[in-house]
C-alpha cells in the first residue's frame, strides 16, 4: 500500500456522512424504523419481566436486569445494523462503483459508516431509553460512568462485525445480505446476554470469554445486581475489541481487494 | 509529444477458466477520443474496470497518467471520472445533493458554482431539486454525465453513454462531449454499441473480440481497410469472422 492510499481527508468523510444524512432526512420510514423495533422489543421485555416478577420467589431487580440486558444487546445489534445498513444503501442504489472510483479511501468510507452507525443508534435508542424510564422506571442512564464503558465496548464489537459483513456483501454480492441481518444473532447465546457465563457448559465458556460483549453483560449484571463496577471485565473487553477491530478492518480491506480480483465490483447485485 | 493518458501493457484478466481479457497492449493519446468496440462478452467492460481500478488484472498492468491503477490508483483518481448505465446515483437524493456529495468527495473548489455551471451546461436546472430516482432516462443520463464531469476530469471513461436515449438527447450528449474535449483537451474513452456515435466522436477505434484487440485504427482507416461504407458493417465483419483480423498498429511495427 503506498502513501497516497493512506492519506486521510475529513472532507471526504464528511461528504459520506452528508450523503447518508440526506437519505435519512428524506425518508420518514427509515427514521421510524430506527425507533420502531427497539421500542417494540423494549415493551415486550419490560412487560414480560413485570409478569415474571409477580411470581412468588422472583428475584428483586429482575426487571432492571433484563431491561438493561435488552438495551445493551440492542446497542450491540443496532450498532452493527447501523453500520451495515449504511453500507447496504450504497449497494442497493448501485452507487458503490461511483465511490470506489472516487478519491474516497476505504478507511474514510469505513469511518463514515462508523459515524453513521452512531447517528442511527442515537436516533433509535435515546427515545427508547426514555420510554423505559416512563413505563418501567428503569433508567439506563442511571448506570452512570460504567454505561460509557459498556457502550463503547459494545459499539467497537458491533463495528467490527459490521465491517466483516459489509466485506462479505462486497465480495459475494447482495446474496450475502442476509448475513448482515443475522450474523449478530450467532453471538446472542454465546455472549450470555440474559444469563451468567457459568450457565454455559464448561467447554464452551472459553469461547464465550473470547467475545468482548460477554464481559460487558457480566459487568452489567455485577453492576445492577451487586452494585459493583468490574473494571477488570471492561479492560478485558477493551483488549479483545482492539483485536476484533483490527480483524474487522483487515477483513473488509481483504474482501474489497478480493472483490476487485473477482470482478464483482462490476456486478453489483445478486 | 505528451505521454499517453492510458497505457496498457499485456493487460490480462482471467475469471476462473474464462479469459476475459487476453494480454492486450495499447496506448491512448492525451486529448483523443477513443472508441472501444466489441460484441457482448468481448472484454470491454472488464478492460474499463481495470482502467478505473475496479478490477485487478491477473497479469500485466494499466497506467493512467503514469500511475499503475492496481498499485497506486489514488495518485490519479481525482483526475478521472466514469459514467455507465450499470451504475446509478442514490435515488432518494436530489440531483443537487448528489452532485454536492461528489463535489466534496473530489475536493472541487467552489462546488456550488461548479454545480450551477453544470446545471446550466447540461440543462439540469428544471429538475435539479428533484430526487434522482424520479427522473426520465434522458434526464438521468444528463445527471450521470454531470456527476462524471463534476471534477473537470482529464480522463473521462464512458460505458455506453447514450444507451436507451432518444436520438435527440443522444445527439445532444455527443455534442456536449465534443465541446468538453475541445475545451479541456480531455481524453475520452468510450465503449459503445452505437456505431454512428463512434464514427462521429472517435479519433481512433479499438475493436475487441474474445478478450483481444483484433483491429485498431481511425474510423476512416477501418472503413478503407474493410472496404465498407460504415462502422456497423465493419463491426459485423469482425463479429462474424467475415474478414481475417488485421494486425494491430503495434503488432505491425
Amino acid at each position: 500500500m503506498n502513501a497516497s492510499a493512506l492519506a486521510f481527508s475529513p472532507r471526504r468523510v464528511g461528504a459520506m456522512i452528508l450523503r447518508h444524512w440526506y437519505l435519512l432526512r428524506s425518508s420518514w420510514p427509515r427514521l421510524l424504523e430506527l425507533v420502531y423495533w427497539p421500542a417494540v422489543q423494549m415493551f415486550m421485555w419490560g412487560f414480560l419481566q413485570l409478569g415474571v416478577a409477580k411470581f412468588p420467589g422472583a428475584l428483586a431487580g429482575t426487571v432492571s436486569t433484563f431491561l438493561a440486558a435488552f438495551l445493551l444487546w440492542d446497542i450491540l445489534f443496532r450498532g452493527q445494523i447501523g453500520y451495515s445498513m449504511s453500507f447496504l444503501e450504497e449497494m442497493w442504489s448501485r452507487n458503490m462503483p461511483n465511490l470506489m472510483i472516487s478519491p474516497l479511501r476505504a478507511t474514510e468510507f469505513m469511518l463514515a459508516l462508523v459515524i453513521m452507525s452512531m447517528v442511527r443508534l442515537s436516533i433509535g435508542l435515546v427515545p427508547v431509553t426514555i420510554l423505559a424510564i416512563v413505563f418501567f422506571g428503569f433508567n439506563l442512564w442511571g448506570l452512570g460512568i460504567p454505561l460509557a464503558a459498556f457502550f463503547a465496548n459494545l459499539l467497537f464489537t458491533s463495528w467490527s462485525v459490521g465491517m466483516f459483513c459489509s466485506g462479505l456483501v462486497l465480495r459475494h454480492g447482495l446474496g450475502a445480505e442476509s448475513l448482515a441481518w443475522s450474523l449478530m444473532f450467532f453471538f446472542l447465546p454465546l455472549t450470555c446476554v440474559y444469563y451468567p457465563v457459568t450457565t454455559l457448559p464448561d467447554w464452551i465458556q472459553p469461547l464465550a470469554w473470547a467475545l468482548p460483549p460477554t464481559a460487558v453483560f457480566e459487568g452489567m449484571r455485577a453492576l445492577v445486581i451487586e452494585h459493583v463496577f468490574r473494571a477488570d471485565l471492561m479492560l478485558w473487553a477493551f483488549a479483545l475489541n482492539v483485536l476484533w477491530l483490527t480483524a474487522g478492518t483487515a477483513s473488509f480491506l481483504w474482501l474489497l481487494s478480493a472483490a476487485k480480483r473477482s470482478g464483482s465490483m462490476l456486478q453489483i447485485g445478486e | 509529444m505528451s505521454a499517453p493518458a492510458i497505457e496498457a501493457e499485456n493487460l490480462t484478466k482471467q475469471y476462473g477458466e474464462s479469459l476475459a481479457v487476453a494480454g492486450i497492449s495499447f496506448a491512448i493519446r492525451t486529448g483523443s477520443i477513443t472508441g472501444l468496440l466489441g460484441g457482448n462478452g468481448a472484454g470491454k467492460t472488464t478492460t474499463i474496470g481495470m482502467i478505473m481500478g475496479l478490477v485487478l488484472p491477473s497479469a500485466g498492468r494499466v497506467l493512467v497518467f503514469g500511475a499503475d491503477m492496481a498499485r497506486e490508483p489514488y495518485r490519479v483518481l481525482h483526475r478521472m471520472n466514469f459514467e455507465s448505465p450499470y451504475v446509478d446515483l442514490p435515488h432518494r437524493l436530489t440531483v443537487r445533493q448528489n452532485l454536492n456529495v461528489f463535489a466534496l468527495l473530489y475536493g472541487v473548489a467552489d462546488r456550488h458554482g461548479r454545480i450551477e455551471r453544470l446545471a446550466r451546461e447540461l440543462e439540469l436546472r428544471e429538475f435539479i431539486d428533484r430526487p434522482a430516482g424520479k427522473l426520465s432516462a434522458g434526464q438521468k443520463t444528463r445527471v450521470a454525465l454531470a456527476k462524471a464531469l463534476i471534477n473537470d476530469p482529464d480522463l473521462l471513461v464512458l460505458d455506453e453513454p447514450t444507451a436507451s436515449l432518444d436520438p435527440d438527447t443522444a445527439d445532444w450528449i455527443r455534442g456536449h462531449l465534443e465541446r468538453y474535449r475541445a475545451r479541456k483537451n480531455a481524453t475520452i474513452l468510450l465503449a459503445s454499441h452505437n456505431m454512428g456515435e463512434v464514427e462521429r466522436l472517435c479519433d481512433r477505434v479499438l475493436m475487441m473480440k474474445r478478450g483481444s484487440i483484433v483491429d485498431d485504427g481511425s474510423p476512416k482507416e477501418l472503413l478503407a481497410r474493410y472496404g465498407r461504407q460504415n462502422l456497423e458493417e465493419v463491426f459485423l465483419d469482425v463479429a462474424r469472422d467475415r474478414r481475417e483480423p488485421m494486425p494491430t498498429r503495434e503488432a505491425a511495427k
